[in-house]
């Protein structure tokens, strides 16, 4: 038995004035269910999550009360994935045959403010200035860069190929190619991370209808099949945001121990990857879960970005939407945009970003507060 | 007309010895495995045993990595003395501290031209801001040592 994708749904990325993140996530749980011929009252199960736009279950207020079990999922920017993954094993269990993952958020502009408390640390650390997302990416790259020898250069190319999507994806938040200079001389946030090198948080949303496999043709003629989903969260000495200290033997990331059960949970290997998203909260990220990811080898990234292979014509299309660079950051949805993308070139109908290349499998990788990984493989 | 003494007090107790003439970092350290964490906690997260003592942690260290701050944090939670037109870049980097632990710390030192990885780092506690009662407000940072 397998977990089939036979619906999907987003709400425009980006800013939109006047449409709460509740109805930006009522809007797409509509038109994944449109995608599907269903209707609310098919939906026995529903997970969904939102970090500032509200509990994810109002949204029955505007779907219909239908007494659906209904559970709200958070777990940072892993939020979605980690949704998606409640959903599978729902069906996995044989508990329910037909359900629901949403994502939404809405957030104000200007960086992420939070509150250390939240996270068991002491508020001196926030009072210092140390509560800040792009201070541990620019950490983690720049020790990166140190060993593994990655240059500025491809930083920069990372960002042109993120915007260079962007205007392909027609629900993307930025839909203008920004040039190198624009990306290179744009103004240093964290060294050595530069303004067009970082997402912004943003609004949106995103929503799929599952099902258990047998009864998925029902439905659609182009079922994506769910073929692992795991959440993994960190063993002691992995670099993660706002840590402290960290010991001297490195650890590896909740990427690596979620990306490794899922490829053996899907029985296949990086190599049987033919498109990937992955978590770019700035280009040092999407650069780094690469290898976190088995998708290449610490330090290939170099090699790869250079040659073009990550770009939607190359040998591993990554990021093919723009990604969180060209999307923003809306907490909750951006797993399930990840997925949606994955979804739609899988079906063959991303349009003018259609990757060119036969498809069979995709992979999505989100990585959230305080250390967690969500990783999906799905195939057709 | 009494006066009120000015004093100096940590930005949060326990994170580091003060007042002192050779002020250290307090980290607990693992009885059964070993392991260091630092702020210091009452159980190991290596082994997840309740069996841990305070140490004091070296001054000296090598940085590991380090960035430069760029814009004005977001407040609350930041409770700097500066504001959104004075502020300053500041330095952040994780030093390493030889046999013991890699610490996270704010650096005295915000030129990217001048940070390095594997530059030698020394602690010094200052003074980050004043409190109501007009007290020193201390915290530990981290400079590069003058060869």
């Amino acid at each position: 038995m397998d977990v089939a994708i036979i619906g999907i749904g987003i709400h425009p990325f980006g800013r939109t004035e006047g449409v709460s993140g509740l109805d930006q996530g009522v809007y797409a749980a509509k038109q994944a269910l449109k995608d599907a011929g269903l209707e609310w009252k098919d939906m026995q199960f529903a997970y969904g999550g939102s970090w500032a736009a509200g509990e994810a279950d109002s949204i029955v207020k505007s779907m219909g009360l239908t007494g659906i079990q209904f559970i709200n999922v958070a777990n940072g920017c892993a939020t979605g994935g980690s949704a998606l993954f409640s959903g599978y094993t729902s069906i996995m269990s044989g508990a329910w045959d037909m359900g629901m993952v949403v994502g939404f958020d809405k957030h104000p502009r200007g960086a992420f403010a939070i509150d250390p408390k939240i996270l068991g640390l002491g508020s001196w650390y926030g009072e210092i200035g140390l509560m800040l997302g792009p201070k541990y990416f620019s950490l983690k790259i720049q020790r990166y860069m140190h060993d593994y020898g990655i240059t500025n250069d491809t930083l920069v190319k990372v960002s042109e190929k993120a915007f260079r999507n962007g205007v392909l994806n027609p629900n993307a938040w930025r839909r203008k190619a920004l040039s190198y200079e624009d990306i290179a001389n744009s103004a240093m946030i964290a060294h050595p991370l530069r303004q067009y090198m970082f997402c912004s948080p943003s609004e949106g949303a995103a929503a799929m209808v599952l099902c258990n496999s047998k009864v998925a043709r029902n439905y659609t003629n182009k079922p994506i099949f769910l073929k692992a989903a795991t959440v993994r969260t960190r063993h002691f000495g992995s670099f993660e945001i706002f840590t402290p200290s960290l010991p001297l033997e490195r650890a590896p990331s909740p990427t690596v121990q979620a990306s490794q059960d899922a490829y053996e949970l899907a029985g296949v290997g990086p190599e049987d990857i033919d498109i990937a998203q992955v978590q770019d909260t700035e280009v040092g990220a999407e650069i780094m879960h690469l290898a976190e990811n088995g998708l290449c080898k610490d330090g290939e990234q170099e090699a790869l970005i250079q040659a073009g292979e990550t770009e939607i014509g190359g040998k591993l299309p990554v990021n093919t939407d723009g990604g969180c660079l060209a999307s923003g950051e809306p907490v909750g949805a951006s797993g399930l945009r990840q997925v949606y993308e994955i979804c739609l070139q899988l079906r063959g109908d991303a349009g003018k970003r259609q990757v060119p290349k036969k498809l069979k499998t995709g992979y999505t990788h989100v990585y959230g507060i305080p250390g967690v990984s969500s990783v999906t493989i799905l195939a057709k | 007309m009494s006066e009120t003494v000015k004093k100096q007090i940590p930005i949060q107790e326990g994170l580091f010895t003060w007042p002192s003439d050779d002020p250290r970092l307090i980290a607990s350290k693992c009885k059964n495995c070993g392991e260091i964490i630092f702020p210091a906690q009452s159980n190991c997260p290596n082994c997840c045993l309740e069996d841990v003592e305070s140490i004091l942690l070296s001054k000296r260290g090598k940085l590991w990595t380090w960035t430069v701050m760029g814009f004005y944090p977001k407040s609350p939670p930041y409770a700097g003395p500066d504001t959104p037109e004075t502020f300053v870049p500041f330095g952040v980097g994780y030093i390493e501290l030889p046999n013991e632990v890699r610490v996270e710390s704010r650096l005295k030192e915000n030129d990217p031209e001048k940070l390095k990885i594997g530059m030698e780092m020394e602690l010094v506690i200052e003074k980050f801001r004043e409190d109501e009662e007009g007290n020193d407000v201390m915290i530990y940072v981290f400079k590069p040592v003058e060869e």
